[in-house]
C-alpha cells in the first residue's frame, strides 16, 4: 500500500546519522577537500555508528540488524548532506562486505566478514570503473579466464577507493565478455596477491578527500574459491542497482545541503534594497531545486524499495541514478549561480558541491546500500 | 513505512477503468476533437449510470476526504484522493477532453466539499446520485484576472432573502453543460467586501438556469476539444441566502482559505490528467519502438545511448518522478496533513514535464507524430493546458517560493 512515511525505526536512525552528519561531517568538508585527507577519529566515530556492521550477523560479530536498500537510502542521503567524499569513505568498506554478505558462500562469508566487526574502521574496497571514455558495466574490459582452477585475471581499474589502505579487494571482471551483467564476476584478492598492482593515488577534479587509485592486473591468479559466490556466482546486475540507490541517495543528500546553503544565502544578501530571494529569478531557481530534490528522492526510495521486495530493479535503479545524477549537477550549479561571484570561491561549499555532483556519473554503480 | 505498491484490489478497479479508456473515450478521442462542441451524448450516459465509478472518479470525493475522513473511510477506500489521482490518469490517459467532460460535480462539487458545510454538502451534491446526467461547474477566472484570482470584480450583494451576483466569468470548463443543458449547478467565486481583498471573496451555488446567468460564449481550444469550456454572465442573477458556501463572515485573518483548500485538492488532480496524457504518448513511442526493433537499453553506459534511448528513458523518468510527487501530494490529502506546497511541487512539474514529453513524443514519430492520423499530436495540444488550468505553472512555482522561503504573497510577488 502506498505511504510516504518513515518507519519509527528509520526516522529514529535517521535522526542519528542526520545529526552525526550536520554536526561532525559537515564541518571537515571543506578541510578535507583542501587537504585530500579526512581526520581519523571522525572515521573512527562513524565506524562506531555501526554503518558497516549493521547487518552483519551476529554469530560473525556483527549487530545481526536487518538490510533494507530504503533505511540505507535514508542513511546515504544524511552521510551525502554531510560530505560525499566522507561518506563514500566511511563506507567503503561495505562494497566488499556487503557483496560478501549478500552473495558470497558460506564460507566467504566467514573467512572476511569478522574483521568488520571490531571496534577500528578496517579499509576495503571493490575495483569496479576502468579508464576508458566508454566503460560500461556490461561490458568490462577486465577479463578472468578460468584456466584449470584457477582465474587468470587481467585489466586496469581506476577510481578505487581506499585501494592502498585495503588489505583485501573485490575485483570485477568479465568472464564471458559480450553475455552483459550476466558475464561479470566479482573476485576477492589480497591487496599484496601477485599481478595486482595498486598505482598512485588519483588526482581528480571532486570528491578529493576520497583517496582514490588505479589497480592493474596482470595475470594475477587465483582459485575458484575467490569467486564471490562460488559456483553459484553473484548476481552482479543487482549489486549494481545497489550501488545506483546508494550512489544516488547520497547525491540527494548533497544537493540538499546545497539547495539549503543557496537558499539561506538568498534570504540574507541584498541587493536593490532587498534579499535577492525576494526576486523571481533567484526564488523560482530554489523552487525548482526544492522539486527536483523531492522527485529525486521519491525515485531514489521507489528503486530502493524494488530490491527490498528482492527484485534485482536494475531499471529503476539506472533510471533514478540518471537523473539524480543530472539533476545534482543542475541544483549544486544552480546554487553556485544563486551566490553569484562568491559561489566560485573556496570560502563557500557550494562550488565543492559542484565537483563533487560531476563526480557522480564517473562513480556509476560503485557504493552499496 | 515507505511502500509504493498499489494493494491487488487497487490494481484491478484501475484495469476497469483502463478499459472505459480503451472502450468508450479512445474510439471517439479523434472525433470529438475534430468536431469541437458537438456532444457525446452516449458516452455521457453510459458514465453516468457507471454510478459506481462515477464516485470513485469525481475529484468531489477526493476534496471531501479531509474535513470529511471518517465518513469518507466508511464510504469506500482510506486513501480516496490517492485513488482519485490513480484513476484520473488512467481515464485522462483515455483521453482528457472526454475525462473533462464526464457528467458529474467536477470542480464545483470540489469547490463545495472544501467550503460548504455538512448540511450544503448532503444538499447541493445529493443530485448526482440520480436522474439524468449532471455536471457541476466552477466559475473563478474573469476576463481581467485569471492567476491574480484575488482580483475577482464580481460581486454578490446582499438583498433581503438572495445573494445578487453580477459580473463576468470565463473559462468555465463543463460551464455550459452545468449552467445550461443538465439540472447541476456553477460555483461562482464573487466578492462580497472589495474592502476586505482577498478574504472576501466567497463561493456561491448558482442552479442551473437560474434567471441572471447566461452562458454567453463556448470557446475554441487548441486541445481538450471534447471539453467545453464556457464563458458566464452574471446580471443581477439571484440565489438564495443558503447558497454561499461556508461562513458568510469576512475573515480578514482566515484570507483566501477556501480558494487555496480547493486548489491543494484538484491540483494533484490536475498533475494526475497530465500524467495519464503523457503515459498516453509515451506508450504510443514505446508501441511503436517496439514495432521498429528499437530496443531501449537500461542499465548500460549512458555514454553509449543512442539519442532516441536517450529521449525515452527522459521521458519516462521525468513521467514517473512527477507520479511519484503527484501520489504524495494526494496521499498527504488523505492523511489530513497540510499540502499546500507538494500540491503545487506536483502541478508544477507535471505542466512542465508532459508538456515536453508529448512534444518530444511527436518528435520523435517524425512525420507519423504531425499527422492528425494518429493521437499523439493531440495528445501533444491536450497536455498544454495542464501546464495553465489550476495555476498555470509559473503560479505554481510562486506558490512552491513562498512556501520554501517562508514569504508572503506581499514579501514574494
Amino acid at each position: 500500500m502506498i505511504d510516504f512515511e518513515l518507519s519509527e525505526e528509520q526516522q529514529m536512525i535517521r535522526d542519528t546519522v542526520s545529526a552525526f552528519a550536520r554536526e561532525e561531517i559537515r564541518p571537515a568538508a571543506r578541510p578535507a577537500d583542501e587537504s585530500g585527507a579526512i581526520p581519523p577519529e571522525l572515521i573512527a566515530k562513524a565506524w562506531q555508528l555501526g554503518l558497516v556492521s549493521g547487518p552483519i550477523p551476529e554469530k560473525l560479530g556483527g549487530d545481526g540488524g536487518e538490510r533494507s536498500a530504503v533505511t540505507g537510502a535514508i542513511v546515504a542521503e544524511e552521510l551525502g548532506y554531510g560530505d560525499l567524499a566522507i561518506a563514500l569513505h566511511v563506507l567503503a568498506p561495505r562494497l566488499l562486505a556487503y557483496s560478501v554478505l549478500e552473495m558470497g558462500t558460506d564460507e566467504q562469508r566467514g573467512k572476511y566478514l569478522k574483521s568488520f566487526t571490531g571496534p577500528s574502521f578496517v579499509a576495503a574496497s571493490a575495483a569496479l570503473m576502468e579508464p576508458h571514455y566508454d566503460f560500461d558495466l556490461t561490458a568490462l574490459q577486465a577479463s578472468a579466464r578460468r584456466d584449470g582452477a584457477n582465474f587468470v585475471l587481467n585489466g586496469t581499474k581506476c577510481m578505487v577507493p581506499l585501494a592502498k589502505e585495503s588489505d583485501i579487494l573485490l575485483v570485477y571482471a568479465a568472464t564471458d565478455p559480450g553475455a552483459g551483467f550476466a558475464g561479470v564476476d566479482g573476485f576477492i584478492l589480497p591487496r599484496d596477491a601477485q599481478g595486482l598492482r595498486v598505482s598512485e593515488r588519483e588526482k581528480n577534479m571532486g570528491i578529493k578527500a576520497l583517496a582514490t587509485y588505479g589497480v592493474t592486473l596482470r595475470d594475477c591468479r587465483v582459485g575458484a574459491d575467490a569467486r564471490l559466490g562460488g559456483d553459484k556466482r553473484a548476481n552482479f546486475s543487482r549489486l549494481m542497482s545497489e550501488g545506483r540507490v546508494a550512489l544516488s541517495a547520497m547525491a540527494v543528500g548533497m544537493m540538499n545541503a546545497a539547495y539549503e546553503y543557496a537558499r539561506d544565502y538568498a534570504k540574507e544578501r541584498k541587493a536593490f534594497g532587498a534579499a535577492i530571494a525576494t526576486k523571481q529569478a533567484i526564488a523560482f531557481m530554489l523552487a525548482d531545486m526544492a522539486i527536483e530534490i523531492d522527485a529525486a528522492r521519491l525515485l531514489v526510495w521507489e528503486a530502493a524499495s524494488h530490491l527490498d521486495k528482492g527484485e534485482d530493479a536494475l531499471k529503476e535503479s539506472y533510471l533514478a541514478k540518471n537523473y539524480v545524477a543530472a539533476s545534482a549537477l543542475k541544483v549544486t550549479d544552480n546554487a553556485v549561480q544563486a551566490l553569484g561571484g562568491h559561489g566560485y570561491i573556496r570560502e563557500h561549499p557550494v562550488e565543492m558541491w559542484l565537483r563533487n555532483a560531476r563526480g557522480l556519473s564517473a562513480l556509476d554503480g560503485l557504493a552499496t546500500v | 513505512m515507505i511502500d509504493f505498491e498499489l494493494e491487488p484490489q487497487v490494481v484491478s478497479r484501475l484495469k476497469m477503468y483502463r478499459v472505459v479508456a480503451e472502450q468508450m473515450m479512445r474510439p471517439i478521442s479523434r472525433e470529438c476533437d475534430e468536431h469541437e462542441h458537438q456532444k457525446p451524448t452516449q458516452f455521457y450516459e453510459t458514465m453516468w449510470s457507471a454510478s459506481a465509478m462515477a464516485e470513485f472518479t469525481t475529484p468531489t470525493d477526493g476534496a471531501g476526504s479531509k474535513a470529511d475522513g471518517a465518513k469518507a473511510a466508511d464510504r469506500g477506500p482510506r486513501l480516496r484522493n490517492l485513488y482519485t489521482v490513480l484513476s484520473t490518469e488512467e481515464l485522462c490517459w483515455g483521453d482528457a477532453g472526454l475525462f473533462l467532460s464526464t457528467p458529474n460535480s467536477g470542480l464545483g462539487g470540489a469547490a463545495v466539499m472544501a467550503a460548504g458545510t455538512a448540511e450544503q454538502k448532503e444538499r447541493f451534491l445529493a443530485r448526482f446520485k440520480s436522474g439524468k446526467p449532471k455536471w457541476g461547474a466552477m466559475a473563478i477566472t474573469e476576463p481581467g484576472c485569471g492567476s491574480d484570482s484575488a482580483a475577482v470584480t464580481t460581486t454578490a450583494t446582499r438583498e433581503g432573502d438572495n445573494w445578487v451576483i453580477n459580473g463576468t466569468k470565463i473559462f468555465c470548463t463543463a460551464g455550459e453543460m452545468a449552467a445550461e443543458k443538465s439540472e447541476g449547478f456553477v460555483v461562482v467565486w464573487a466578492t462580497v467586501d472589495k474592502s476586505a481583498g482577498r478574504a472576501g471573496i466567497k463561493p456561491f451555488v448558482v442552479d442551473h438556469n437560474t434567471p441572471g446567468m447566461t452562458v454567453t460564449r463556448v470557446e475554441n481550444k487548441l486541445g481538450i476539444r471534447a471539453s467545453d469550456t464556457a464563458a458566464i454572465v452574471f446580471d443581477n442573477c439571484r440565489v438564495p441566502l443558503d447558497h454561499i458556501l461556508g461562513s458568510p463572515e469576512v475573515n480578514r485573518e482566515g484570507g483566501f482559505k477556501d480558494v487555496m483548500a480547493t486548489f491543494d485538492a484538484t491540483r494533484p488532480i490536475v498533475a494526475a490528467m497530465a500524467i495519464g496524457v503523457g503515459r498516453a504518448a509515451l506508450d504510443f513511442v514505446a508501441d511503436f519502438l517496439k514495432e521498429q526493433n528499437v530496443a531501449i537499453r537500461y542499465g548500460i553506459s549512458p555514454r553509449k545511448l543512442t539519442a532516441i534511448e536517450r529521449d525515452f528513458m527522459e521521458m519516462e523518468v521525468q513521467l514517473k518522478a512527477t507520479r511519484l510527487l503527484t501520489w504524495r501530494a494526494a496521499w498527504m490529502l488523505d492523511l489530513g496533513k497540510r499540502n499546500n506546497l507538494e500540491a503545487s511541487m506536483a502541478k508544477a512539474k507535471a505542466g512542465l514535464v508532459v508538456t515536453q514529453i508529448t512534444q518530444k513524443a511527436v518528435e520523435l514519430l517524425g512525420p507519423l507524430g504531425y499527422s492528425r492520423t494518429y493521437l499523439v499530436e493531440k495528445w501533444m495540444r491536450d497536455a498544454k493546458i495542464n501546464d495553465i488550468f489550476e495555476g498555470t505553472q509559473q503560479i505554481n512555482m510562486l506558490i512552491v517560493a513562498r512556501r520554501i522561503l517562508n514569504y508572503s504573497s506581499k514579501e514574494l510577488n
